[in-house]
């Protein structure tokens, strides 16, 4: 029998580690178009069972910066993000993987597929389909398109050259 | 058993939601914690159900009472019974520790006969007496009509609240706090779906 244990995907990586990887799918999911969310739920063999742990809710962050990664943080200002957790139920009608979604602006859905998937991504038995289907090409898209925002920026970049003043 | 690590506190398989309609539940709770405090030694009943049990040993109505008054501006204390419902609290709350008893704004118990001393809980300054910890016992079962005799603001003339489940010693010491009054410890008692409140300025006789 398989059990379906959440969060650990492998026994030898650490905490920390996980925490990582979980970031990283959950930063190129938050990232997604709700239409690219909403295909792959659509197509997604056996949907999981659900529920809602705590109800959807939008709110404002403090959103906070550093003038070029160095100085002293300052409040940027603040943006609405969605929130939702949800928490899978398995086929006994037992809770397994909790999965969290945070995502820009008032988008209810988007925060729920988000989260769904994050629940997903945390079972061993369904993480490589899901990644290799879904995490991994949006991966490649949002890289692609910042490199091709980078690379029309550079090309319009003006060198500023500055002489050594004398005092 | 597979051999994987179980991080405790991450993958929160134990997690389960709290009220059904946040809102709406928590205007109806508040208004019924509002009621026991005004009217101390009266039985109220919670007139909303959760969407699931809270994780044991925390009772409804003292999971109720943390969903609708505590926030991230009040830290709560736990006895050790209660340590299991922490990953509960701070997902719905958002509430943090009190490392102690007298930095807790509200301290929920399930062991009462191994309740501190009522004195190392916060009891609030002279000038702001509301700063005080909010207690909510969990007790073996609440009766009205009989048992101890209350009386003070709220109450007419006298009301009787018979509480199982309470050592004696905690009368002893609320009646010593007393005379710190402003100051002092305002105390819900809670069992399964009922509390009734024992607010610092309730007198009680045995």
């Amino acid at each position: 029998m398989h059990e379906s244990g959440c969060a650990a995907l492998d026994a030898n990586t650490t905490q920390t580690s996980q925490n990582e990887t979980r970031r990283g799918w959950l930063a190129i999911l938050a990232k997604a178009e709700l239409g690219e969310l909403e295909d792959a739920w659509r197509v997604l063999a056996e949907k999981p069972a659900y529920r809602v742990l705590r109800r959807i809710e939008t709110g404002l962050v403090m959103v906070r910066g550093r003038i070029g990664g160095t100085g002293q943080p300052f409040n940027l200002g603040e943006m609405t993000i969605t929130r939702a957790a949800v928490q899978l139920i398995d086929g006994s009608g037992r809770a397994t993987c909790a999965g969290f979604g945070h995502v820009a602006g008032r988008a209810p859905r988007k925060a729920e597929l988000v989260a769904l998937f994050d629940a997903l991504l945390q079972d061993p038995a369904r993480h490589a389909a899901i990644s290799g289907a879904l995490v991994a090409p949006l991966a490649e898209k949002q890289t692609a398109a910042r490199l091709e925002r980078a690379a029309k920026c550079a090309a319009s970049k003006v060198d500023f050259l500055t002489m050594v003043r004398g005092e | 058993m597979s051999g994987h690590v179980r991080p405790s506190g991450q993958d929160h398989t134990d997690l389960v939601p709290g009220f059904a309609d946040p809102v709406h539940d928590a205007q109806a709770s508040f208004r019924v914690i509002l009621d026991a405090m005004a009217h101390p030694g009266r039985i109220e009943k919670l007139p909303v159900s959760l969407a699931a049990e809270p994780p044991t040993p925390l009772g409804v109505a003292a999971a109720a009472i943390a969903l609708t008054l505590c926030d991230i501006d009040t830290p709560i204390w736990l006895d050790l019974p209660l340590a299991r419902a922490w990953s509960y609290l701070a997902f719905h709350c958002g509430a943090p520790t009190a490392p102690s008893p007298t930095q807790a704004r509200f301290a929920f118990v399930t062991d009462a006969a191994a309740l501190p001393p009522l004195e190392s809980f916060a009891l609030g300054s002279d000038e702001y007496p509301d700063r005080s910890t909010t207690l909510v016992i969990e007790v073996v079962g609440l009766v009205a009509g009989r048992g101890m005799r209350l009386t003070g603001p709220g109450i007419r003339h006298d009301t009787w609240l018979s509480v199982a489940g309470l050592p004696a010693r905690l009368s002893e010491e609320r009646a010593a706090l007393t005379e710190l009054l402003p100051r002092g410890l305002d105390i819900i008692l809670v069992s399964g779906m009922h509390l009734a409140a024992l607010p610092r300025w309730t007198r009680v006789a045995l």
